[in-house]
């Protein structure tokens, strides 16, 4: 066999025994398939490539991104914990210098999963790469990382968690929202105060081909990259921009998304949806392993492919070179967006409605973002839900100044507890979590 | 009476056993010139006072493949390989001329794309130009559907001695490694099969009407006619012939290191609970990686004639051997020497041992004693750290269900069993190490030959059953059945058995020593739309190795 370019960690976990429920299209049988193309190809006789077990995640672990309620315990499955664990073990490989690069196959996936969770939404109940990239940052020190979610629907979970966070710049490629599940993901939604013009959303026109994608990596993603710098990239790597995909209307191949790992180059990939489990998903992920560990990829082909039908249209390419001319130059003018829009406030709010789609669930939200000179400033969520919870939660961020962390549990002890029905405080400085 | 004999690279032993003891054994050197004679003339030795009608069955390990394939002995091979898309296939080139064609199976065993025969036969041509008399077929995703490999066998046939087919060596998934496999098949297909014939011809003239089986890597055997087919299945059953010697003299049912600690080399096996650790895909020969099912075992460069250095102010031990040990005339101090020192070995020179050991001590400031004993101990600390290494790997080794990651096997050694020349002196010192009991046979020098002598027929096989597409395959049996969409784990577990049971009896085993047992199973619920449409049932199930009878000898220490 034949040695990889880069030397290549892969978290092989496919939950052969876990599925949302028998029919879902989060089910036992979704990695089957890419486990007999990547058994079938040889890929662990490819010298350089390490495949690695999920460790088991803690609850400190989601803690530090989320708000279960009422509990992480009784959120989460034991599959969680894995799905989380493998990212994690997928990240101590390349931090700990044991390779170059790492790709966490793991179920189910997270990028839909908010700060607070009630429940599963997209088939999603804890943010596994943000669970990761927290995990992370509190092992090895501050870290500057980018995210690159490729995931055909808009990653409302990430965009949530890291809304104000600006060491960690989020862009999400995906269907326009107004024709898919979330429905976000505008080039509006553009970061909380202290983070403004550090979420990025690229809606791409229902139709967009392997041209478009690597059109908006190119013009795009690629030169935000370099301005920002990141010490790390993680591609959110859903594959649901396939053409088979049964639930988007996307004409990405397993060529396309090989191209793009290569182009992109992300330290770290994890593996969000892609319900096209036996036309797409082996082809995929095959392409992107080998793109990752630098190996010859051209060969990767679909059984169904053909290259003339799934060329985008005219009218499809020029809307995309819009959008992406639109979305870098508000990245360009950030500071002065921010300006223009934020002025001089002191606190942010913004209402939400979300809707769990997988557990039927309503939440009603406030997010209240303070402005504070010396730090990203404190902030809180006032939240209630369709199944009766009705929960005050307040964030200390990451680079909090002394004020702000005195005022976080200030306010925690304050807040009259016959308001709510839970009161929560994550103080990520001191990495505590208390409820009341 | 069952005979046993294991060839080894420098000798060949050979054993008598009845009702469970050892009443002959014979130890020849090899000629490496002529196998077979070796072989022979050792049996003949063996036999030579005892009634040849009385004879059970024979069972030989043999080097046959492995030298041709290890020496470079080999045919050459015409090798035709449909590689379809994926990880570019120029590295699967190992035959002597090489045809890459086109069409192509997919995961589920669907045809994508159809055979273009013209190219086969173009391929055929030149097979025939070259010379070429043994060929290999082998297509992607051929044990899901081997319909392509059985047509471009029914083309070649007509023109070619021997052609192997991919899915017919093995029912795993692994596509480089089932055309390495089929390419040393039809390698060694020759050599193995002049082999057989002149070992038929000498039983026949001689008047031995055993049946003979083939010891494999495994450490269970085949029929010599299966053995003729799947030659390469013969190769690397050394190691085997150790394992199993060792667990015939020392029977466990927990969870235990092994040791055959020999001249240049340590070699390391596991059982658990009792049972062989097997390799998780297939064994490496030479520079090629297989599907032929092996005994798990690493090998160390460390034994009793291994070199001794001291590097840095550390006693260095191995992995070169250099000659015999000093105390034999060799050139550099080896832990026999320090065995020799420390009185626990007879032979040798005790002078040139301690002179031997003076030279190390002088560096490390020890006396010669405390020297030899450092020489032990150092070996212990190496033989440690390698097992420790090894077992990390082991336990980590890749799972894919919840259950398995929370609540999967590990092995922890309870005991520790060893063999070899230096193993009763390093008894002790492993006892230490590892804290835990180690045990050696009496007989450890003829363990090999016993353990060929009664090892079982074995073999595995690999069940998918898709009933969507209505189909039940088991590739290295042939076997493509039609099943009804109301197929069942329980039916297809069942009929696992029964062709398991069938294939183990054509491979020569006997029907009350049938051990069979399903090592890994699973259902999967296979939905289109938001409909089931089937069920994707897949199977594992082995004759479990084993011994033919139980050893009635010496149970030592």
């Amino acid at each position: 066999m034949f040695k990889a370019k880069n030397e290549l960690g892969l978290v092989f976990f496919p939950a052969f025994d876990w599925a949302i429920s028998l029919t879902h299209p989060e089910r036992e049988e979704r990695l089957l398939y890419t486990q007999d193309q990547l058994f079938e190809e040889g890929i662990d006789d490819i010298e350089g490539i390490h495949f690695y077990n999920p460790i088991i995640a803690e609850e400190q672990d989601v803690q530090r991104v989320h708000f279960c309620v009422p509990d992480v315990r009784s959120r989460l499955t034991e599959s969680h914990f894995i799905s989380v664990g493998g990212a994690i073990r997928a990240s101590q490989a390349f931090m700990e210098g044991d390779v170059d690069k790492a790709f966490a196959l793991v179920r189910p996936p997270g990028h839909h999963a908010h700060r607070v969770v009630y429940g599963d939404r997209g088939f999603c109940i804890v943010n596994v790469e943000a669970a990761m990239i927290e995990r992370m940052r509190r092992e090895y020190g501050d870290l500057r990382v980018a995210i690159v979610d490729t995931d055909c629907h808009h990653g409302d979970g990430t965009q949530d968690i890291y809304w104000n966070d600006k060491d960690t710049l989020f862009i999400s490629f995906h269907q326009d929202g107004r024709t898919l599940y979330p429905g976000t993901g505008s080039i509006y939604e553009f970061g909380g105060p202290s983070a403004y013009g550090y979420n990025i959303n690229i809606p791409l026109p229902p139709g967009t081909g392997d041209e478009g994608f690597l059109y908006v990596l190119d013009n795009v993603v690629l030169p935000i990259l370099d301005e920002y710098k990141p010490d790390i990239i993680i591609n959110s790597a859903g594959q649901d921009n396939h053409y088979t995909d049964p639930i988007t209307n996307m004409n990405f191949t397993a060529q396309g998304y090989a191209e793009l790992n290569h182009r992109l180059d992300p330290d770290i990939a994890v593996l969000e949806g892609g319900y096209s489990i036996e036309g797409a998903l082996p082809y995929i992920n095959l392409g992107i392993i080998l793109a990752m560990a630098g190996l010859d990829y051209s060969h990767v082909m679909e059984p169904d492919y053909d290259e003339s039908k799934l060329r985008q249209s005219r009218r499809i390419s020029k809307n995309i070179e819009e959008i992406s001319e639109a979305v870098y130059n508000r990245w360009r003018n950030r500071n002065e967006l921010r300006q223009r829009d934020l002025k001089d406030a002191e606190i942010v709010e913004r209402d939400r409605q979300i809707f769990y789609d997988t557990d039927r669930i309503l939440e009603d939200q406030t997010q209240n973002f303070k402005v504070c000179k010396n730090c990203s400033g404190l902030n809180t969520i006032r939240s209630q839900s369709s199944t009766g919870y009705n929960i005050f939660a307040i964030t200390i961020p990451r680079d909090a100044c002394s004020k702000c962390i005195d005022d976080g549990y200030r306010l925690f002890r304050n807040t009259p507890s016959s308001n709510y029905s839970n009161i929560y405080i994550q103080d990520r400085v001191n990495d505590e979590f208390e409820v009341r | 009476m069952i005979v046993g004999l294991d060839m080894g690279g420098t000798h060949i032993d050979a054993v008598i056993i009845e009702d469970g003891e050892i009443i002959n054994t014979v130890k020849k050197p090899t000629d490496r010139g002529n196998l077979f004679k070796s072989i022979w003339t050792t049996l003949e030795e063996l036999l030579t006072d005892y009634d040849k009608s009385n004879i059970e069955r024979i069972n030989l390990s043999t080097t046959i493949s492995t030298n041709a394939i290890v020496e470079g002995k080999t045919s050459p091979v015409g090798m035709i390989i449909q590689s379809g898309p994926g990880i570019q296939s120029d590295f699967l080139a190992c035959g002597d001329e090489n045809i890459f064609i086109s069409g192509y199976v997919d995961h589920r065993g669907s045809v994508v794309q159809n055979l273009q025969l013209e190219e086969i036969e173009r391929g055929i041509e030149l097979f025939k130009q070259r010379g070429i008399d043994s060929c290999a077929v082998v297509t992607k995703f051929s044990t899901r559907n081997p319909s392509h490999e059985i047509a471009i066998r029914e083309l070649a046939e007509k023109h070619i001695n021997h052609v192997t087919m991919g899915h017919s060596m093995s029912g795993k998934l692994n596509f480089p490694r089932r055309v390495f496999t089929s390419y040393l098949n039809s390698a060694v297909y020759d050599t193995f099969n002049e082999f057989s014939d002149n070992i038929k011809k000498s039983m026949k003239r001689e008047g031995v009407d055993a049946p003979l089986y083939v010891l494999k890597a495994d450490g269970g055997t085949m029929n010599l006619s299966t053995a003729e087919q799947m030659p390469v299945e013969t190769i690397l059953s050394g190691p085997a012939a150790s394992f199993m010697g060792l667990n015939a003299m020392l029977r466990t049912d927990k969870d235990a290191l092994l040791l055959d600690i020999g001249g240049t080399t340590t070699d390391i096996f596991f059982l658990a609970d009792g049972v062989p650790l097997f390799e998780p895909l297939g064994i490496k020969i030479d520079k090629y990686k297989t599907l032929v099912r092996a005994i798990y075992s690493y090998s160390i460069g460390l034994g009793g004639d291994s070199s001794i250095y001291i590097k840095d102010g550390k006693m260095q031990i191995g992995p070169k051997r250099e000659g015999k040990p000093y105390a034999f005339g060799g050139p550099s101090p080896t832990p026999t020497d320090a065995m020799i020192v420390l009185g626990l070995m007879e032979e040798g020179d005790r002078d040139r041992a301690s002179k031997a050991m003076d030279k190390l001590g002088h560096v490390l400031n020890l006396s010669i004693k405390d020297t030899a004993k450092k020489v032990l101990d150092t070996m212990g600390e190496i033989i440690k750290h390698e097992v420790d290494e090894l077992l990390y790997e082991i336990n980590s080794h890749p799972v894919y269900t919840v259950k398995e990651l929370l609540y999967g096997k590990e092995i922890e050694p309870q005991v520790i069993n060893i063999i070899g020349g230096p193993a009763k002196m390093l008894q002790p010192t492993l006892e230490e190490k590892f804290n835990l009991p180690c045990y050696y046979p009496e007989n450890y020098h003829i363990a090999n030959a016993v353990g060929a002598a009664l090892a079982k027929t074995t073999t595995e096989i690999t069940m998918v059953a898709d009933t969507a597409r209505g189909i039940l395959s088991v590739p290295e049996l042939e076997v493509y059945e039609k099943i009804s969409r109301n197929y069942t784990l329980d039916l297809a577990r069942k009929r696992a058995m029964e062709l398991l049971r069938e294939s183990a009896i054509s491979l020569g085993a006997k029907e009350e020593e049938l051990e069979l047992e399903v090592v890994e199973e699973s259902v999967f619920n296979m939905v289109r739309g938001f409909f089931t449409s089937g069920q994707n049932i897949r199977i594992k199930a082995q004759v479990k190795p084993g011994l033919i009878q139980e050893l009635r000898s010496d149970r030592v220490v």
